[in-house]
């Protein structure tokens, strides 16, 4: 792997909007060649070695690129955008949209990210150590194709809309939500270890959702069929069983209708 | 003699009646009486005449003081500013006719800024849910002469769409509708007793910020299976209730208002009403409709979809396409998170709509206030543009809230040398390509003056 590291020397005015801070277009680049990679504030076009000092040579292709961004990017946008191979370390926050449409490669913020992160995701996986905000691997606005594959790993608290429109993948968040989980999901499984406050599963018609903690407000529309042992990211706990959305369509198998589950782990 | 002109539109609510009459002074410049207007539309026309109105641009001076000054030296100072600008923000529309959104959309595009509308405080979490989920929605007409079961989700048309409910939705008799009030089911959801509630034959009192999952409730009935004892503090029997009179009823119309899109969830409240339209078809016949607030604010969701293909939050900074994202390219966003450094208001009041902290965010940089009146954002501009007021001293079209399409009139003159939004704003777009030094783009359309004929082409 070759590594190349970015390291902040000047904060933006506005924010930075950085497609290019990936792997993919990286590879086979120079030090000096990635430090003339535009980067956008506003409606002007910058240079990435205009606010990053440039260290390090990237490797022939993406899978051997390893990038490090020394730094904080809390003005920093669409970090990993695309990417489809290697790996990006953020050592601070990160802004909006990291690791969007990603196909595959790793990612990991050591502090916290903003909202969309893991936007449409397709594969790959993503590792935040602190907090996210809104829109945890949902789809863009209208599309009804959310997050296809892939994992995403929030170490802390996430906001509202978590896996909006899913299809596919993993999204575990090892503290607490807020509302709206796996909303319209047609797949995928979403894993809240804390508590949720409310509207888990909601329009959902296939997929599965764990909660370790409590549901504050269940919705009407899920049902309580039984109890169940179940094994969730490396544990095995009994879990009280629901099925639903009640009130969304729902496929028939076999002339029987296929329903969406909530799992809640029992007290 | 005074004369009495018909058929004016109203430039206040977004029920926009167009059968208001209006009596002007004998030199056409005064407005003496009007009938058919609600109180709220009365006001809105009798103001026109206010002799405090300022009738020139007002720069904020280094002691803090408005200097009046002129209209070429306005437009210099906001091309100038918006040229400067690495991200500008245009906001607004809330008050103005499509020929001005229309014009505004080339000087943002020059300017690459951020263009957009007060639905992003307003009904855009419903645009969310309409991209997301459709919009099964009907015309006002339809609602009069066929709706028989209303439900009002977080509306209060009694206050805010004062004449809704007697041209449209409770009380006029139609043509399927004959007996008007009294053949139709009035279904209100709403946390208090508003006007609208009382006139309800089924209120509905939500425990607040839990209408999604009323409207889960709904559905789930709906499909046959059974619900808990009591949803979002409603009673299961209440419930059922309504569901039999939605599903007895011949046409059910679901009007939703800020009750529904600004509680928790928003968009997703909206979502699940669409979802719930859609179930109610399987029984008999349904429809939706977003109570948007004024006479003309469905207008830029019309005319910048056309222009650009998103409805409001358009951010065209990039200047080869535009992004639209709420949430990060929406107004108070923008502002909370100092992503923009230029505002520019127009045809509203940023000022007394928007989060204080967001307001102080944007006083940072240079605050423009284009619109007839003195209001907060005005005062705490660097720079105030008066302009016609549509609908009184302006003609223009207005897209009503069912999407309909009506030609407002002028019916008195406006203060002299005060421009329209569209004059004012093909100004500054001339004033940008003349600094530039670009060639101005006019669409050779039959209504744009300034577009080249054929010929010249
Ligand atoms: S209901 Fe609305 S549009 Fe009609 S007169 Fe009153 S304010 Fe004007």
């Amino acid at each position: 792997m070759a590594l190349v590291t970015l390291k902040p020397y000047k904060t933006p005015e506005l924010y930075l909007e950085c497609y290019n801070i990936s792997p993919d277009v990286f590879a086979g680049k120079t030090s000096a060649e990635i430090a003339e990679l535009d980067v956008r504030e506003g409606k002007t076009t910058v240079k990435l070695g205009d606010f990053f000092e440039v260290k390090g040579n990237a490797g022939k292709t993406p899978e051997e690129t390893e990038i490090r961004v020394s730094g904080d990017c809390s003005r920093i946008k669409y970090i990993g955008n695309k990417m489809t191979a290697g790996s990006i370390t953020v050592d601070g926050n990160a802004d909006m949209y990291l690791g969007g449409w990603m196909k595959g490669g790793k990612i990991h913020v050591l502090g916290n990210v903003h909202s969309f992160c893991g936007i449409a995701m397709e594969g790959g996986e993503i590792l935040v150590d602190g907090n996210a905000e809104n829109y945890v691997g949902c789809a863009y606005r209208g599309d009804w194709r959310g997050m296809r594959g892939g994992t995403i790993r929030i170490r802390g608290n996430a906001g509202n809309d978590i896996g909006t429109f899913m299809l596919g993948g993993t999204i575990i968040v090892e503290k607490n939500a807020f509302i709206h989980v796996s909303t319209h999901a047609e797949g995928g499984t979403v894993i809240i270890k804390g508590d949720v406050q409310g509207r888990v599963g909601g329009q959902m018609v296939k997929g599965d959702i764990y909660v370790l903690g409590a549901v504050q407000h269940m919705l009407p529309g899920f049902k309580k069929v039984g109890m169940t042992e179940r094994e969730v990211d490396g544990m095995t706990a009994k879990f009280t069983h629901y099925i639903g959305d009640l009130g969304e369509r729902h496929l028939k198998v076999k002339g029987k209708e296929v329903y969406a589950n909530l799992y809640v782990m029992a007290a | 003699m005074p004369k009495w002109i018909t058929q004016v539109g109203c430039p206040y609510c977004g029920s926009s009646c167009d059968d208001i009459e209006v009596l002007v002074s004998d030199d056409g410049k005064k407005i003496l009486e009007t009938r058919n207007a609600c109180v709220i539309g009365n006001e809105i026309f009798h103001h026109v005449s206010s002799p405090d109105r300022p009738k020139k641009p007002r720069m904020r001076q280094p002691d803090g003081n408005f200097k009046e000054i002129t209209y070429d030296e306005a437009v210099d100072y906001t091309a100038k500013t918006l040229l400067k600008s690495k991200k500008p923000l245009i906001y607004g529309f809330g008050s103005t006719n499509c020929e001005g959104m229309s014009a505004v959309a080339r000087v943002a595009e020059k300017a690459g800024a951020v263009l957009d509308n007060c639905a992003s405080i307003c009904h855009g979490p419903s645009f969310l849910a309409i991209f997301d989920n459709g919009y099964p929605s009907c015309t006002l007409g339809e609602v009069k002469n066929r709706a028989d079961v209303v439900l009002f989700w977080g509306c209060n048309p009694m206050h805010a769409h004062p004449r809704h409910t007697s041209r449209y939705s409770i009380f006029p008799r139609g043509f399927f509708t004959t007996k008007g009030q009294m053949q139709r089911t009035i279904i209100c959801i709403d946390p208090r007793e508003t006007d609208t509630a009382k006139l309800a034959n089924i209120h509905l009192m939500i425990k607040q910020g839990h209408d999604y999952d009323l409207f889960d409730a709904f559905r789930t009935v709906l499909r046959g299976h059974d619900i808990p004892a009591e949803v979002a503090g409603i009673k299961k029997d209440q419930i059922l209730e309504a569901v039999e009179k939605i599903k007895k009823g011949r046409f059910v119309m679901i009007f939703f208002g800020m009750g529904c899109c600004h509680t928790d969830g928003r968009n997703h409240n909206v979502d699940i009403a669409i979802s719930l339209t859609r179930d109610i078809n399987s029984h008999t016949k349904a429809s939706i409709m977003a109570m948007r607030g004024h006479y003309n604010i469905a207008g830029p969701g019309q005319v910048w979809s056309w222009q650009f293909g998103f409805p409001y939050c358009l951010d065209l900074s990039k200047g080869t396409h535009a992004h639209m994202n709420p949430g990060e390219t929406s107004s108070v966003d923008l502002a909370m998170r100092d992503e923009v450094d230029c505002f520019m208001n127009v045809g509203t009041d940023a000022g007394a709509h928007f989060p204080i902290d967001a307001i102080k965010h944007l006083k940072k940089r240079p605050f423009i206030t284009v619109d007839p009146n003195i209001c907060m954002a005005s005062e705490i501009s660097d720079l105030h543009i008066p302009v016609r007021v549509v609908g009184v001293e302006e003609p223009g079209i207005v897209y009503r809230m069912d999407n309909v399409p009506i030609q407002f009139k002028k019916v008195v003159d406006g203060p002299e040398g005060v421009p329209s939004d569209e004059e004012l704003f093909d100004r500054i777009y001339e004033r940008m390509c003349e600094l530039t030094e670009t060639e101005p783009i006019w669409l050779p359309s039959r209504e744009h003056a300034k577009a080249p004929t054929a010929a010249e082409q």
